[in-house]
């Protein structure tokens, strides 16, 4: 289980992450979704100990990372799959996790065969290695020591459909057997085919966090006036908090009825009025990425 | 469990034994690793080898003759040991960074000092072994180098002397490993090297030649050239003094920054 309190983290006087509290629970996959520049990596970092939090804390299984006896059994890591002595083979650089983590050699033909790297392509040095040979082999490392839980940081990315499929076969089947797995990614497409559950950031701050289930079916209002201004005072007046869309229409929570009676109050014309679909969750992130059109941020938490 | 166990991504947990504390021992066998796996850490290790064979011949084809003894042996040999070593102390730190390994390196080993202590004692073993082979390769050529040239063969290293040159290679060593930890970039860190073992000598006895106070102040503040008395023989107390003085304002100083740089930087 990953614990996070109340983590920040300041360069500067430049919040990068705000205060985000979650837990990633075992036996799911925690989706970490947000566009780029939200503060992902850099939480990532933080749960681990390669940036030291402003503020806040990250636990795992009650412990803090760096107090772990030996991480790598009990939280394999992959923030940057790129990010490997490029003249180190594939081979050596699971051998070398093996020694330090003190397992079975036989653990480095284990791991090869697991993500399907050949002995060939074991022998040869990562710089030669394509981005989604990369991916494979951070996973392979990320699992050397038989850890509980797994930290992976965008590791769809670089991955062909078919490459996707197999990692979350591969997250699912680690999942089921109990293990914690936190996972990022840029794109919600890859989130929604491997997580269990979701916790969106945008800008360093947590917009939602739910299980995939109940975010992609919660439901909401999206309204659009030709009068973006005087739509936002009436609903600003009736004290419903909205979002506004990429295209120009608003987003709430609150139910049809309410929205339709304060565009009524306010004499709005409406061009549309409907129940958010389940592209509500996708709405919330195109919202995120169009950071130009932003409104208020909308905390909701479907726990 | 059967001979058909297919292996899983799911924690198992229990095969793979206890988890108990990773011993420094082992940080420092997997650090000695890594600075032979790769084909550059094994060229730079293995030109210590060739360059200071190709010094030993050299010797013995142009040194006339009566020059032909072991402390000229050991020296010709032992000089690539003192210029390479640094940079193997060196790289070996720098590259966690410059080839942003440490992101992995240090989530398996998070206490940054007992990584940094590992490629410590890694770079040591390195320069032991080195010197070994440098001392083995000089009485080599002292023997075959006399033989050849038909004088006899004079072994005039004490073992307190070679002991000073060992210590004048640790020295230098510790450069390696102290502009390591504080520039954390192997381009930057080469560089600053060289100024500092080819520039920097050259600089300081200019000045020394031209202002009376820094040839007075020279032997307490210009490190190479303690060390110089450590590679020659130490004769006074004064000369473990220099050395003192020096190694604590170059190398302890700005190493303990650079450790606190190491600790306290963002790794990514
Ligand atoms: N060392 C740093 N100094 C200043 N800003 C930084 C630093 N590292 C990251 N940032 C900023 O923090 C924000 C979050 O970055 P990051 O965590 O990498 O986002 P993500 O992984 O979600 O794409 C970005 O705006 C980035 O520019
Ligand atoms: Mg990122």
């Amino acid at each position: 289980m990953i614990t996070i309190e109340a983590l920040s983290k300041a360069y500067g006087g430049n919040t990068v992450v705000q205060d985000i509290s979650f837990t990633a629970r075992s036996g799911r996959v925690t989706g970490f979704l947000g566009p780029n520049g939200a503060g992902k990596s850099t939480s990532m970092r933080m749960m681990v100990g390669l940036t030291a939090p402003t503020r806040g804390t990250a636990t795992i299984n009650g412990r803090r990372f760096a107090d772990l006896p030996n991480p790598g059994r009990e939280v394999g890591v992959m923030l940057d799959a790129s990010a490997q002595h490029a003249g180190r083979t594939g081979g050596e650089i699971l051998t070398i996790a093996q020694r330090v983590m003190g397992v079975p050699s036989s653990r480095v033909a284990e791991l090869l065969d697991l993500v399907s790297l050949t002995g060939d392509e074991a022998d040869r040095r990562v710089g030669n290695y394509s981005l989604g040979m990369r991916q494979r082999l951070g996973i392979a490392a990320a699992l050397v020591g038989d850890p509980g839980v797994l930290i992976l940081d965008e590791p769809a990315n670089g991955l062909d459909p078919a490459g996707i499929r197999w990692m979350r076969d591969l997250l699912r089947d680690y999942a089921d057997h109990g293990g914690t797995v936190l996972l990022s990614s840029h794109l919600l497409g890859e989130i929604e085919i491997i997580a269990d559950d979701i916790v969106m950031i945008g800008q360093g701050r947590i917009v939602c966090q739910g299980s995939k289930a109940e975010l992609l079916q919660a439901a909401g209002t999206v309204v659009r006036s030709p009068d973006v201004a005087a739509l936002r005072e009436a609903m600003g007046t009736a004290g419903i908090q909205v979002t506004v869309l990429p295209d120009g229409s608003l987003r709430t929570d609150t139910d049809i009825a309410d929205v339709g009676r304060a565009a009524y109050d306010g004499g709005v014309l409406l061009t549309e009025l409907r129940t958010a679909d389940s592209g509500g969750l996708e709405d919330m992130f195109l919202e995120l990425t169009a950071d130009t059109q932003r409104d208020t941020h909308t905390e909701r938490s479907v726990a | 469990m059967s001979a058909m166990t297919t292996t899983t991504a799911g924690p198992t947990r229990a095969r793979l034994g206890e988890i108990a504390p990773i011993p420094l021992s082992r940080v420092v066998r997997v650090e000695l690793r890594k600075m032979f796996d790769t084909r550059a850490g094994f060229w730079l290790i293995a030109s210590i080898a060739i360059t200071g064979l190709t010094a030993t011949i050299a010797t013995i084809a142009f040194a006339p003759d009566q020059d032909l003894t072991y402390y000229n042996f050991a020296k010709a040999v032992g000089y690539p040991v003192t210029v390479i070593l640094p940079m193997v102390a060196l790289l070996a730190i720098t590259s966690e960074w410059s080839q942003r390994s440490g992101l992995t390196t240090f989530t398996y080993v998070p206490d940054r000092r007992r990584v940094i202590l590992a490629k410590t004692w890694s770079s040591v073993i390195v320069a032991i072994a080195s010197m070994l082979f440098a001392f083995a390769a000089g009485a080599v050529g002292n023997v075959a180098g006399s033989t050849i040239a038909g004088t006899s063969t004079v072994w005039d290293l004490s073992a307190g002397h070679a002991t000073t040159i060992v210590l004048g290679n640790l020295v230098s060593l510790s450069i390696g490993t102290m502009l390591g930890m504080v520039l954390r970039s192997s381009a930057g860190g080469l560089v600053m090297y060289f100024v500092l073992v080819l520039l920097v000598p050259n600089l300081t006895s200019l000045l020394a030649t031209s202002q009376d106070w820094f040839a007075h102040a020279q032997p307490w503040v210009d490190l190479p050239f303690a060390q110089t008395s450590l590679f020659e023989g130490m004769h006074t107390g004064a000369q473990w003094a220099h050395v003192a003085t020096t190694v604590g304002l170059w190398i302890v100083l700005p190493g303990i920054y650079g450790l606190r740089r190491v600790i306290r930087s963002e790794v990514k």
